[in-house]
């Protein structure tokens, strides 16, 4: 119980510095509406094949960008405070909610921006949303304890791409392969496969962060 | 003696799987003709490989808990010694490939899948440069180990079972052991695959020893 009330209040915190700041929130989103945009001039129409490929190409550099900054921008006064009043468990599962929320909410706004600008036939327009819902959650799942690494290292900025690719390339895999399945209007029996794994890879990748975080925090 | 019996063991049946492997007959199958024989090859570095890095992520496990540097010098030794291995699996395979598939690089679940598996422990190896301090280098580097081991697991066994590919045993292909490997070829194949399994951890036990001695020396 302890555990979960650390985690509300830890939450609370994040959404009220972000709130103050809008610094994250805005940015990022900033980020993917440019993004999108040098895409759309770049391409000006794509096949569906490219569409689907470059809507999650876009949306992991923002999710690389977005979620870097989650250990980096603490403090390291602050860090320590956190650590005297709070488990390990509840700093790293507050952090994983939060960037999983930031994400859709992120994930959601680029897809109906993305989808405006670029025209494109979806078969199945709920299943291509639950796709991009998991696949916010996957990234935000893999890239906060990378990045909590990262942050551990100096030079962090390329650390952060250099050790999230290989990780999350078996993740955006899946992702794109069921977002496919989606646009072509499959059947969803189809897909289960895909969101198994998925859901599968987030689990064993949320469990190893909690077990590992309590023996990265410490300095 | 009795301490390096393995040795002995694994020099011996490599040396045997070289020699039986290129001179014993092999069942004639189309598109592979002799190149079968590159199976003594090129399938057990990618079990020598698999072992070694399962000995990186428990001797780092062992890190975390004890905090000795032995078990560092261990798992960083066994992904330097899986990265070889890694390597010399990706070449002979695109060999083995150019003759049979038409090209070094047939887009292949099993090869984009190794290939990202040999990523990851290039990054493992960046990691540790960019950090200077010794035991932070080797607590964040085993975290990083251990964190990215279930994903290579999922990278290299269930990925390509999910979709098409040129490998037998995937995408519904038979393994190996279903269709040409007769009798004769196990034979070879599973001293070969025990042989290089023994070099490796060989190898990494070499290396860990000089990498030990050049920490002693150091540190006068």
């Amino acid at each position: 119980m302890k555990l979960i009330t650390e985690i509300r209040y830890l939450l609370k915190k994040e959404m009220v510095l972000e709130w103050r700041s809008k610094y994250a929130l805005n940015g990022i989103l900033l980020y993917v509406v440019s993004t999108v945009f040098v895409c759309y001039l770049s391409f000006k129409t794509t096949p569906p094949l490219v569409w689907n490929a470059l809507f999650w190409i876009i949306m992991l550099f923002a999710a690389i960008n977005a979620i870097t900054k989650s250990f980096v921008q603490e403090s390291k006064g602050r860090l320590l405070y956190y650590y005297q009043i709070a488990s390990p468990q509840a700093i790293i599962i507050a952090k994983i909610i939060y960037n999983m929320l930031l994400m859709i909410l992120m994930s959601t706004i680029a897809l109906f921006f993305y989808s405006i600008v670029f025209q494109n036939e979806v078969g199945d327009k709920l299943l291509y949303f639950a796709a991009v819902i998991l696949g916010a959650i996957s990234f935000s799942s893999v890239f906060t304890m990378i990045s909590a690494i990262a942050s551990k290292a100096n030079n962090n900025g390329t650390l952060m791409a250099i050790l999230s690719f290989p990780v999350i390339i078996p993740v955006i895999i899946l992702i794109i392969k069921l977002s496919k399945n989606a646009m072509d209007g499959l059947d969803r029996s189809v897909s289960l496969d895909e969101i198994g794994v998925l859901t599968a890879i987030n689990l064993i990748v949320i469990t190893v962060s909690l077990l590992l975080f309590p023996y990265l925090w410490r300095d | 003696m009795s301490k390096n019996w393995w040795k002995i063991t694994a020099s011996v049946f490599v040396l045997y799987s070289v020699v039986t492997g290129l001179l014993l007959k092999v069942p004639m199958l189309p598109i592979l003709h002799e190149s079968i024989r590159n199976l003594y090859f090129h399938v057990p570095m990618w079990f020598a490989m698999i072992v070694i890095y399962t000995i990186a992520v428990v001797n780092s496990i062992r890190y975390l808990q004890t905090n000795d540097e032995k078990y560092d010098l261990i798992a960083v030794e066994s992904v330097n010694t899986g990265l070889l291995f890694g390597f010399i699996g990706l070449l002979s395979g695109m060999i083995w490939a150019n003759f049979t598939w038409g090209s070094p690089w047939p887009n292949d679940p099993k090869l984009n899948s190794a290939a990202i598996a040999t990523l990851m422990y290039l990054a493992y190896t960046v990691l540790r440069s960019s950090l200077d301090e010794e035991q932070k280098r080797a607590k964040i580097s085993a975290i990083y180990n251990i964190f990215a081991f279930p994903v290579m697991v999922v990278l290299l066994f269930v990925l390509p079972r999910l979709t098409d590919s040129l490998h037998p045993g995937n995408g519904g292909n038979p393994g190996f052991g279903a269709y040409d490997l007769d009798s004769n070829m196990r034979f070879v194949f599973y001293p070969a695959v025990l042989g290089w399994i023994g070099i490796a951890i060989w190898i990494m036990n070499i290396r860990f020893r000089i990498r030990k001695l050049e920490n002693i020396k150091n540190q006068i």
